[in-house]
Order: C-alpha cells, then sequence, then structure tokens
C-alpha cells in the first residue's frame, strides 16, 4: 500500500492536472469580464462543443485509435477552431447588439445563449454521453517518490503551460496584447488612440474561447465521456477559480484554477467525494465576503 | 374589474370563481397547470421585488423556494392534520413555517452577500442556492437524492383544496408586495435600484433596504415552495436546480423589472408555452421547445430589453383608455 506521503503526491498530481484545466477555462471567462465585465455564462458551453468538435474531428479523419501526439495537435487545433469561431459568433450576433444595454440585459442574454447551445447540442448531437478518442497512450512515464506519473497528467500540464505561456506572449509582447490591455483599461481613451474596440473585443473572444477548446480536449483526455450537459459544472469551477484569482486578472485566473483543483483534489482525497461541488461554492463565498477582488484583484474606488 | 385590485376578498372570490369554473369545465391536465401556474405567480412576484423593485439580481431563487419545501415537507409528516373542514389551515401553517425558515435562510444569505453588487451578488445567490440543494440531497432525514415521498397534501378534491390554498397565498402575496412597494420601505426599495449613492446620501441605509427587501421575498418563495410540496407530495433536490432559479429570473425580466403585473402574465406564459409548444414537438419529432425558449430570450433581450411592460402596470394603459 501507498504510504500517507506517497497518497499526499498523489492528490498532489492529480490536483494540479485538474487546476490547470480549470485555469485554462477560467482564463477564458477572466478576459471576457476584464474586457466587457461581463460574465460570459456561455463559455463553459463553448467548451463543451469544443469537445464535440474534437470528437466528430476524430471520427471523420479516423483518429478514434491511434494515439500519438499528432492526433493530439489535430484534435487541439479542431477543437479550437470551432470554439473560436462559436465564441467570435456569440460576440457578433447576441453581445454586440447589447453593447449599451444594462449589464443585467447583457448577462440574461449569456444565460440564454447558455441554454440555447445546451438545448440544441442535445438536439443535434444527442443526450446520452458519447465517449471521446483515446488520444495518447496512457502509459507510466515515471516513477516521483514511488508515485507513477502518468503519461496523461504530463501532457495536460505541457499543453496547458505551452498554452499559457503563449497567452503571457501574445498579451504582453504584442501589439494586439497591448491593445487588448488599453481596451480593458479604458475603451473610449482606447479608440481614440486609435484601436477599435469592437475588433479586439472579438479578438479577446476568439482567444478566450480557443483557450476553452484546449481544455475540452485535455478533459477529454482525462475524462473520456463528453455529453451537452458537460460545460455545466466545470464551467462554474472555472468561473469560482477565476473569481478566487481575481476576476479581470490573467494570473490571478491560473493561480485560482490551481488552487481550485488542489483543494478539490484534497476534498476529495482526504475528506468526502460528495462535498466536492459544494466546495467550489464554499471557497467562492467567502472570497466573496472576505475580499471581493480576489487574490490578486485590485479593489475598485467607486465614484459618483 | 378593477375594485377587485384594490381589495383582497374581492380578489379571492374572483378567482374561487374562475377555479370553480375551470373545476368543472376543464380536464386535470388544466387544473394541474392552473396551480402549477399559481406557484410560479407568487415566486415571479417575490423575486420582482428584489430584481425588479430593488435592483439586485439574485440568481438563488429556488434555493428558498427549496428550504420552504422542505421545511413545510418535514414540518406534515410529523404532524397531524386538522379534521377534513378544517384541513385547510394546517396547510395554511405548514406554509407559514416554511416561508418563515425561508425568510431566515434568506437573512443569513443576505447579510453578508448583499454588500456585494451586481455580478458578484448574482454570483453568490447562485452559490448560495446550490449550496443548499447540495445540503438536501446529502440529508438522508429528507430523502437525499431519492427524493422525499408520501408528503400529504389536500385531499379530496385535490385540485379544489389545492386551489383554494394557492389562491389564498397568491392574493396574500400580491397585496402584501404591492402595498410594501407603496409604502416607505417600498420607496426605499425603488430609490435603491435608482441610484444607490444617492439614496444613501438621502439617509436611506442601503444595506438595510436591501436584506429587507431580500427576507420578504425570501419568505415568499419558501410559500410557494410549500404549495409545490403539498401539492406535488413529492420532493427531490433536483427540482430546485440553477434551471428554476433562471426561470423565475426569467419570469421577472420578461414581465418588465418592478411590474407586478408583468411578473404575472409572464408567469402564466412561461408555464404555458412549453406546452402549448408540444403539437410542434410532435410535427417536427425533435424537442425544439427548450431551443426556442432560449432563442426567445436572447431576442427578447435584444428588441424589447425593458420586458413587456418595463416598470409600468397593466392598469395604466387600462386608464390612459378610459381617461
Amino acid at each position: 500500500m501507498n504510504s500517507p506521503g506517497q497518497d499526499f503526491i498523489q492528490h498532489l498530481i492529480n490536483g494540479i492536472s485538474l487546476g490547470s484545466i480549470y485555469a485554462l477555462i477560467a482564463l477564458g471567462y477572466t478576459m471576457v469580464y476584464g474586457i466587457l465585465q461581463l460574465i460570459n455564462f456561455a463559455h463553459s458551453d463553448v467548451y463543451m462543443v469544443g469537445a464535440f468538435a474534437a470528437y466528430f474531428a476524430a471520427k471523420l479523419l479516423g483518429l478514434n485509435n491511434s494515439p500519438g501526439i499528432a492526433t493530439l495537435a489535430i484534435l487541439l487545433i479542431a477543437s479550437m477552431v470551432a470554439c473560436s469561431v462559436l465564441g467570435l459568433a456569440i460576440e457578433r450576433f447576441a453581445y454586440r447588439p447589447l453593447r449599451k444595454a444594462p449589464k443585467l440585459n447583457i448577462l440574461i442574454t449569456a444565460i440564454g445563449v447558455s441554454l440555447l447551445l445546451q438545448f440544441s447540442c442535445q438536439i443535434f448531437f444527442g443526450a446520452d454521453p458519447k465517449v471521446f478518442p483515446n488520444v495518447i497512450e496512457d502509459g507510466v512515464l515515471t516513477e516521483v517518490f514511488g508515485v507513477p506519473l502518468k503519461m496523461n497528467d504530463v501532457s495536460v500540464l505541457a499543453v496547458t503551460l505551452v498554452a499559457m505561456l503563449s497567452l503571457h506572449f501574445l498579451i504582453y509582447h504584442t501589439k494586439l496584447g497591448r491593445a487588448m490591455r488599453a481596451v480593458s483599461q479604458n475603451r473610449t481613451v482606447a479608440s481614440l488612440m486609435g484601436v477599435n474596440p469592437d475588433r479586439i473585443i472579438s479578438f479577446t473572444f476568439i482567444v478566450g474561447s480557443s483557450l476553452a477548446g484546449i481544455g475540452s480536449v485535455l478533459v477529454g483526455m482525462k475524462y473520456p465521456k463528453i455529453d451537452p450537459l458537460m460545460g455545466l459544472m466545470i464551467g462554474m469551477k472555472a468561473f469560482v477559480a477565476a473569481v478566487l484569482g481575481g476576476i479581470g486578472n490573467i494570473m490571478g485566473a491560473v493561480l485560482g484554477g490551481l488552487l481550485m483543483g488542489l483543494s478539490e483534489q484534497m476534498v476529495v482525497g482526504y475528506l468526502s467525494s460528495t462535498y466536492r461541488d459544494a466546495l467550489a461554492f464554499g471557497i467562492l463565498i467567502v472570497i466573496l465576503i472576505f475580499k471581493p477582488s480576489g487574490l490578486l484583484g485590485k479593489g475598485g474606488v467607486e465614484k459618483v | 374589474m378593477l375594485k377587485a385590485l384594490k381589495n383582497p376578498f374581492l380578489a379571492l372570490l374572483a378567482m374561487l370563481a374562475f377555479g370553480a369554473i375551470v373545476n368543472v369545465a376543464f380536464n386535470s391536465f388544466i387544473q394541474l397547470m392552473l396551480v402549477i401556474i399559481l406557484i410560479n405567480m407568487i415566486l415571479a412576484m417575490s423575486l420582482n421585488l428584489v430584481n425588479g423593485y430593488t435592483g439586485q439580481f439574485s440568481l438563488g431563487h429556488a434555493g428558498f423556494m427549496a428550504v420552504g419545501a422542505y421545511a413545510s415537507a418535514y414540518l406534515s409528516t410529523q404532524m397531524p392534520l386538522l379534521p377534513q373542514p378544517f384541513e385547510i389551515f394546517s396547510f395554511l401553517l405548514y406554509a407559514l413555517v416554511g416561508g418563515c425558515l425561508a425568510a431566515a435562510a434568506g437573512f443569513v444569505v443576505g447579510l453578508p452577500s448583499l454588500r456585494l453588487k451586481g455580478d458578484y451578488l448574482a454570483i453568490v445567490t447562485l452559490g448560495f442556492g446550490e449550496i443548499i440543494r447540495v445540503v438536501l440531497q446529502s440529508t438522508p432525514a429528507v430523502g437525499g437524492a431519492r427524493g422525499m415521498f408520501g408528503i400529504p397534501g389536500p385531499s379530496e378534491p385535490k385540485f379544489i383544496a389545492g386551489y383554494i390554498h394557492a389562491s389564498i397565498w397568491v392574493i396574500i402575496t400580491f397585496f402584501v408586495i404591492w402595498r410594501v412597494v407603496k409604502s416607505t420601505h417600498g420607496r426605499a426599495f425603488l430609490s435603491v435600484r435608482e441610484d444607490e449613492i444617492a439614496a444613501e446620501a438621502m439617509g436611506i441605509n442601503t444595506t438595510k433596504a436591501k436584506v429587507r427587501a431580500f427576507v420578504l421575498s425570501s419568505f415568499f418563495a419558501g410559500i410557494a415552495g410549500s404549495i409545490f410540496a403539498h401539492f406535488t407530495n413529492y420532493l427531490n433536490p433536483s427540482s430546485f436546480s440553477f434551471a428554476r432559479s433562471v426561470d423565475s429570473v426569467i419570469m421577472v425580466v420578461l414581465g418588465g423589472m418592478g411590474s407586478m403585473s408583468g411578473a404575472i402574465l409572464a408567469a402564466i406564459f412561461i408555464t404555458v408555452m412549453p406546452e402549448a409548444l408540444r403539437p410542434l414537438q410532435e410535427l417536427t419529432g425533435v424537442d425544439l421547445r427548450m431551443v426556442i425558449y432560449a432563442l426567445s430570450l436572447i431576442l427578447l433581450m435584444i428588441l424589447r430589453p425593458k420586458g413587456l411592460f418595463g416598470n409600468k402596470e397593466i392598469t395604466d394603459y387600462v386608464r390612459k383608455k378610459s381617461s
């Protein structure tokens, strides 16, 4: 049997792997919130559509049973493209007409889009779960202190790391990224400086949605069952992760995601799995009551 | 007609007369729908107090409904009913207890979370709603995830007894909220909605006003839950999910934030529409109802963002014509 220390390392590995997936999806929430101050409820369903896109891509290309790095790359690209197109369409047709409407209306529209995606996917794909293709041969790569380090977890971490580094480069070292940061600080002034806010907002949706697409393939690898309602719970948790880290803050989303994943695995490992879903909301409530701006967020001063 | 809107007893009489007609003229499916409509009306009116009049966005209404439903159902299995002609009083009492517990839950939830604004409040109330559901799901005393069976309900004739019970509460809800909104407290709610900082400058304790609205709204949500529990005789935590909270919010928004008649009409519309679309499902072979529902919600927000009535009442239109 495993020693308590080995158990702990096992939970740690699982937690980081789950947490990095949460972080990827949380990034989508936090980026859209940062730029539009909108909780994009439809984000979790964009993620779900991404999983289905990868599933059908694998089916069409006959990659169902050929695990490998190439398969992973192809599925990632398929899912990212599908998610970007969907995110772009949602922004263009549902959110843009409401740019000047009260916040509540946009929020309800977001819920409407989310319901629309869920129900139409139930009609198109059927409500029964589908088995996600085998993407990576899930062997034991190496052992850390006697704990097996699985191929799946390693590839999840590697993909997440690459995605996050590219995101960091995009936001802090390109012109486009600078424009995104400018629009999120002050849309009017950014537009005076020659930035087209609508284009930047569309671009933000593309980036956020393709991150959700990456997340969906990684989740499909870890838990190979996909169904039209799979986005609900993971979307909620990713959102909590974004709030935990300070919504609108990129680093905060990553930190929040990792913390969420770790604490969830620890609760499942040492307490009971009944409370794994309540935990997310418990964390959320505690953080919002004591530090509503999140761990890394800056407190805003309300002006008249 | 307009007189009935001012006198609760006339209104109750009118509703009972309507119920008597439905009792003889329509089948049990329509009767069931009617009671569900009444329950949804209470939900919509009570949520309107928070979302519409006070301008605070709550997404956890189903949680309070669940508290009321479970409390009242549990009580009724522990306590004997009064004998037949007075039976209705036991149900009124259960509902009252359920409502009070829901109000207490509303106070506990509202006090810390109403300091937050807008989206954050929505998320916290959503979180509380889900936590209430998870707790109920893992409490064996009320059946856990299997649900709670054999809840006593109004006995034969089932429809008319349940209808009377629901009507009484609809009337109470309507008049209490109507009078509250016209009172000093109600003015405070409205001023918080219009401009919180200005309201505070005028000497209104905004947090207190918000908590008051929230507690009252939770009370009536609990009542709605209690009526639901005793009418369906069965409770399951999954019937108080996020989807039901969203339903209530949609009723408020569709009717117009801060319009009582809007909330009532929207409750009727939202309850009837899925059933009215059933023939379409037979025609096309796929269940398009929820897709249409979601699509119409998005279109409504884009094309008519203030809801059907905005913050006007249906009587405003009637009066304009007659004068």
